[in-house]
């Protein structure tokens, strides 16, 4: 995925000053969003700062207070219906019909996106061997894994070829094999040409996912780039060391000079130049008279963005 | 394709879906026949003795399975407005309805699904429930037409239940709330109805409300017809009344989907 090629090409997503309260609580406070088309952009921030809000409004299932927005050329507002045929949405939530099969609910949504029957077998047929549901076609989805649910959901949202797929929390309680699964099926996606709107809670998804990233604060979009420019703006990974006591500290700030150091904690921060090396050559230079009592290695992660971009941490903002 | 086809295609898939979940879980369906058949029992064979003997003039000589059985149907079709009220109510808190809501699929295509799916299944145990009726010697008198008219008129009585059960499953906050807003529908108002002794034997002021709430001129029609006795103007009434719910339960139901929008 190259991100600089994608700029110039058309706008999926264009939003401008979208405002969103319930009652006296502001959801979202003037988002602008510009995603390419194309392009796999990551909405990241913790619970309650406005992502969902932000893909319901843009995949037609809530209307904004205020702004204006289009999505692949149609208007929001004026033309829902035309943007309702070109999108696909995997809610938060299991979207699937759990009183019918795996297999049933792909026909289903081919019956309503009024596909003739001998596609809509062939293409339910498809995605089923391309979700890897094929043996689980004919069971309902209360036997299946919670990857698995995800992947049918996902398969659902699919089944009319959207040019915009809205992706709210993919991988939200999935096992880590499961996670790197559903990744593979968003690249996947992107391979074909789709353009993706995901939201996530974790930097690494972002990272792993993502031609550009916007984080949500409380409802405002606080920063937007490519998830590099989004690191290089927070603390990067370092090495962590904490001592006994003051002593140990101070001989071990002697022996490595680029470390910054906090006299209260008792702790001592190097960057991470990473791996293993990185991690020897401190050691070394440390020397075996210095007794440390704790080391850790730190990644960003985003409460580290979280904190660099707003100066609070990134605790749940639901209220 | 106009819109209208489109509409009328879209729900017949979402009828095709409401059928195959009480295909697949019939348990709802079962339960809509037994609550009517154990009243049925009930009324027949152990409370009807006392009550038949006090009908007098009401039951024109006939046994009082035959003034019963009229009142046990609508039962019956007021049975069903709980599993819509609960398969509404399921569908709303899940989230099939928001998938719905973002695709291209013509808007109120769900609710008309469940209120046909209701009437489809209501045939069904009305049919179940006459049936055991039979054999519990219930002796119907009904002309070849006349049959047309009670199954029109439970088609019509069903459908308006429906449209009333559809707003209640959308505005329930859960599923147990939804089966609890349904029970007036299927016992109090069947109660406080013709439909197990005449109007003319409750208290004054319980006597007013039974005449003129839909149920009792429904319940009439259906005695009527089953018993040859003469129709009179009920069954317009019960279809006046049917049409006046049904367009109450519309109504109510648009505005509650619509709500879930903002």
């Amino acid at each position: 995925m190259n991100a600089s090629t994608k700029h110039a090409t058309r706008a999926a997503v264009s939003a401008n000053g979208l405002r969103k309260a319930y009652g006296e609580q502001m959801v979202l406070d003037g988002v602008d969003l510009r995603i390419g088309e194309g392009e796999v952009f990551a909405l990241l921030g913790p619970n309650g700062a406005g992502k969902t809000t932000t893909v319901k409004i843009l995949s037609t299932l809530i209307r904004a207070d205020a702004g204006t927005a289009s999505v692949m050329g149609h208007d929001l507002r004026g033309e829902a219906g035309a943007v309702r045929a070109v999108i696909g949405v995997t809610g938060q939530f299991s979207a699937v019909d759990k009183w019918l099969t795996g297999e049933e609910n792909l026909l289903l949504m081919g019956r309503l996106l009024h596909l003739p029957a001998a596609e809509r077998r062939a293409r339910a047929a498809g995605l089923l061997e391309r979700f890897q549901l094929a043996g689980a076609a004919r069971r309902l989805p209360a036997t299946y894994s919670g990857g698995m649910t995800r992947r049918l959901d996902i398969a659902m949202t699919l089944m009319g070829r959207p040019r915009l797929v809205f992706l709210d929390e993919p991988t939200a309680g999935l096992d880590p094999r499961s996670r790197r699964t559903t990744w593979q099926l968003i690249r996947d996606l992107v391979a074909e040409g789709v353009t993706v709107l995901l939201t996530t809670q974790y930097l690494e998804e972002a990272d792993q996912l993502a031609d550009r990233v916007a984080v949500l604060d409380r409802g405002r979009i606080v920063a937007e780039g490519t998830p590099a420019e989004l690191k290089r703006r927070v603390p990067g990974a370092h090495i962590r060391l904490r001592f006994a006591d003051a002593a140990s500290l101070g001989a071990a700030a002697q022996a490595l000079r680029e470390a910054t150091r906090d006299d209260e904690e008792l702790v001592l921060r190097i960057p991470d130049e990473g791996g293993i090396a990185s991690l020897r050559d401190v050691l070394a230079r440390l020397g075996e008279g210095v007794a440390v009592e704790a080391l850790s290695i730190r990644t960003p992660d985003l409460d580290d963005v979280f904190f660099a971009l707003t100066g609070h941490p990134s605790k749940d903002q639901t209220q | 394709m106009s819109t209208l086809t489109i509409a009328a295609q879209d729900s017949v898939t979402m009828l095709g879906r409401e059928l195959k979940h009480t295909l697949r879980f019939p348990l709802l369906l079962i339960g809509s026949i037994l609550t009517p058949v154990v009243f049925l029992l009930l009324f027949a064979y152990i409370l009807g003795g006392p009550i038949g003997h006090g009908l007098g003039a009401a039951a024109r000589g006939a046994p009082y399975v035959d003034f019963l059985v009229p009142g046990i149907v609508i039962m019956t079709v007021a049975a069903g407005s709980g599993t819509t009220a609960i398969t509404v109510c399921t569908d709303m808190t899940g989230g099939i309805i928001d998938r719905f809501r973002t695709m291209a699929v013509s808007r109120g295509a769900v609710l008309t699904g469940h209120v046909g799916g209701n009437v489809l299944r209501t045939l069904v145990t009305t049919t179940a429930v006459t049936g055991v009726a039979l054999l519990a010697g219930f002796r119907p008198q009904a002309s070849v037409a006349g049959w047309f008219a009670v199954v029109g008129i439970v088609a019509a009585f069903a459908f308006a239940l429906a449209w009333l059960s559809v707003a209640l499953g959308l505005v329930a906050k859960s599923v147990a709330g939804a089966n609890s807003a349904s029970l007036p529908i299927q016992f109090l108002l069947p109660f406080l109805s013709s439909a197990f002794v005449p109007a003319d034997s409750m208290p004054a002021g319980v006597r007013w409300f039974t005449a003129h709430q839909p149920f009792t001129p429904v319940v009439e029609s259906l005695r009527a017809l089953l018993t040859g006795a003469p129709l009179g103007n009920t069954a317009y009434l019960a279809l006046a009344w049917s049409a006046a719910v049904a367009l109450a339960g519309y109504l109510w139901a648009r505005a509650a989907f619509r709500r879930g929008t903002r």
